[in-house]
């Protein structure tokens, strides 16, 4: 069977690619990319722990559920907000909306 | 004899073992054929299929259809995929080169995956999972992906708009679709397709939820971007869609594609709604069910031509509206009403049939009701006013 | 090596590949057909941790809503000048040093993990029943259930009004 401390290992190294990709992009919608790996490595982290230590409760489940639907939450706002920002500014670059007004 | 496909798997199973492989391998090894298998000839069913639908289609138009390559024009489909493969596969310059090779093929294959799940004869299937239904819609919707790759990819700006109006369809027509589909899983008590089919031993779902499985229909219509819901690829619209700048095998391919998924669709629709491999005599000699299975389908698919000859195309904005303003809000409420009666009147020992269908049958009742008055409010507004309202495409025809 | 393993290892590597080119292509339609096949990665990984249900819905969720929305956000706010301007900001040294501090701090919490190889499941698959049960029941995960169903509503109705063309004057 595949030892638990490899998939933790996996799940560590995708969640710092995904914060690279946060920390140093200038495209907004390639931060959001690197946000939604940095999900995903901490989803596939719970259900590892799930399946090895609790996989008689359905409390890990539920919880990467829960974790999912936020997901898609944030997303859909996270587009709408970046959308709208392009519409008025015309640049999704992060490094040229750093003024509140104007 | 009573099940000859199990009895060809131990046949050939002892052959490998017999020659000396070991017996994992070999178990790998008939997987990998049966699925190989499976997929080939889900994929070469076009062919029977383009042809049928084209001598059909062709007598709905008062014309004869192919009838030169062959008897009855039966190796017409041979004839076009020959003059496909000869012809050259383009790449457009300035298009995405890898993206664009892949996009036929995640469509294609999008489509083919569904057939994992498909329960094909009592205890003929390729994965029973449990969760069969929502595999269904997950993989389904791959296809929208291989769309986008395509339209994207083009370099062409006709591609991309037909693109994104493919996908939005697309889109807003898998609501619906998930909604119709919870109503079979309630009825069943299972997502698994191999429970769903063997639920429906005593009467079809399409007697106990009608209005479900015309709602399931209805979106999968729009899903497979068929008439009348098919002015993503008409060619007085948008000039051919999505697949404009495919030559060849591609072009092949979406076709494919399409006629393989409309063919799925209406085997989803037997599985689900009419009893999959259900019928007569199924216990003495299971391998009729395939039979049942396929004449069901055939009879699904022959509706989905009729409509083809018969409906005009509708406008994105009536399509839209129809999607938003009608199908979701009625998917809901039968959804909620086929919930409460479904468990406040069987165990208060009604029957469970004459429940449901009188539950259904007031839903259309009312929503015919609505309708109605919907229309005849427009109606009189565009006589008060004494000219056409600013493009209130109606909900529905009345 | 087992079976397993050797699925976990080809699966795991082509997973962190797609995951380092999503954070390095400067083309943004590539990074999101990439970020698609670390998904779908994940997805393999959830089901050899014996839970299809899970893998079935990352599919139908991220792969089929999530990505093809952020592929079409690319689309809409393209600019002439977007895929050929500077993809990686000018932080980049330090962000790669943050990342790989952060994780070997993860790496040493992982080495403290209880090595549990896996042990038999109580049932075959998840119970689709007793999930359904456990998120309407009282003493159960129905207040966070809720939550979430008041989470989604909000982000629908907030998300449309954001992105509203304002003032269209009726």
């Amino acid at each position: 069977m595949v030892p638990l401390s490899w998939f933790l290992i996996l799940a560590a190294a995708i969640f710092s690619v995904g914060l690279f990709g946060v920390l140093a992009r200038r495209n907004a919608i390639a931060i959001l990319m690197g946000i939604e790996l940095m999900l995903n490595a901490v989803n596939l982290n719970l259900l590892a722990f799930w399946r090895y230590l609790w996989s008689d409760s359905l409390t890990g489940v539920v919880f990467i559920m829960i974790v999912l639907a936020v997901a898609a939450a944030e997303v859909a706002v996270g587009l709408a907000l970046i959308i709208s920002i392009y519409r008025r500014r015309s640049t999704v670059v992060v490094e040229e909306i750093d003024l509140l007004k104007w | 004899m009573s099940d000859p496909f199990t009895a060809i798997g131990q046949f050939i199973t002892d052959l490998l073992i017999s020659i000396g492989i070991d017996a994992v391998i070999t178990n790998i090894l008939l997987t990998v054929i049966a699925a190989v298998l499976l997929g080939s000839v889900v994929g070469l069913v076009a062919i029977i299929t383009i042809w049928a639908e084209r001598k059909l289609l062709a007598r709905v138009q008062d014309r004869l259809g192919p009838n030169r390559v062959g008897p009855y024009g039966l190796l017409q489909s041979f004839a076009d995929i020959f003059k496909l493969i000869t012809k050259e596969f383009l790449i457009p310059k300035g298009a995405d080169r890898y993206v664009f090779i892949m996009a036929p093929l995640v469509v294609v294959g999008g489509v083919i995956g569904l057939w994992a799940v498909m329960p094909l004869a009592p205890g003929l299937a390729g994965a029973d999972i449990n969760v069969g239904l929502l595999y269904i819609i997950a993989i389904g919707a791959i296809g929208t992906l291989g769309i986008i790759m395509a339209g994207l990819s083009s370099n062409n700006k006709y591609a991309m708009l037909g693109a994104f109006r493919t996908v939005a369809q697309m889109l807003s027509y898998t609501v619906p679709l998930l909604l119709a589909l919870l109503i079979p899983v309630m009825l069943a008590g299972s997502m698994g397709m191999t429970k769903i089919v063997e639920a429906q031993s005593g009467t079809w779902f399409i007697l106990l939820a009608p209005l479900a499985a015309l709602i399931f229909f209805i979106s999968s219509l729009a899903e497979l971007g068929r008439t009348p819901f098919d002015l993503l690829e008409a060619e007085s619209e948008i000039v051919a869609g999505f697949h404009i700048e495919y030559s060849g095998m591609g072009f092949g391919m979406f076709m494919m594609g399409e006629f393989v998924h409309a063919f799925t669709i209406s085997a989803l629709f037997a599985v689900i709604f009419l009893g999959g491999w259900q019928g007569p005599g199924i216990e003495s000699f299971p391998p009729l069910g395939f039979l049942y299975f396929l004449l069901k389908i055939v009879l699904v698919y022959f509706v989905i031509i009729w409509i083809r000859g018969t409906f005009p195309r509708i406008r994105i904005d009536q399509m839209n509206s129809f999607n938003w303003k009608f199908i979701t809000p009625l998917a809901l409420t039968v959804l909620i009403v086929t919930a409460l009666v479904d468990k406040l009147a069987v165990e208060n020992g009604f029957n469970r049939t004459a429940v449901l269908l009188a539950s259904n049958a007031i839903i259309v009742l009312v929503t015919a009701f609505l309708v109605r008055a919907h229309a005849a409010s427009l109606r009189r507004r565009m006589e008060v006013t004494d000219r056409a309202p600013i493009q209130q495409p109606e909900a529905a025809g009345d | 090596m087992t079976g397993p393993q050797i699925i976990f290892l080809a699966v795991g590597a082509v997973t962190l590949i797609a995951a380092i080119m999503v954070v390095t292509v400067p083309r943004l339609v590539h990074a999101g057909l990439w970020l698609i096949l670390a998904l779908a990665g994940i997805a393999v990984l959830f089901i050899l941790l014996d839970n299809g249900f899970l893998a079935v819905i990352q599919v139908a969720i991220y792969i089929d809503a999530i990505a093809i929305l952020i592929i079409i956000g690319v689309m809409l706010t393209r600019t002439a000048m977007s895929d050929t301007a500077r993809q990686i900001n000018r932080m980049w040294l330090g962000a790669a040093f943050a990342c790989l501090v952060i994780m070997a701090g993860l790496l040493a919490i992982v080495s403290q993990a209880p090595t549990a190889t896996a042990g038999l499941l109580v049932e075959d698959q998840v119970s689709m029943e007793a999930l359904g049960r456990v998120l309407v029941d009282v003493d159960g995960f129905i207040l966070p259930f809720e939550v979430a169903s008041v989470l989604l509503v909000a982000a629908l109705v907030g998300a449309i009004l954001v992105a509203m063309t304002p003032a269209r004057g009726d």
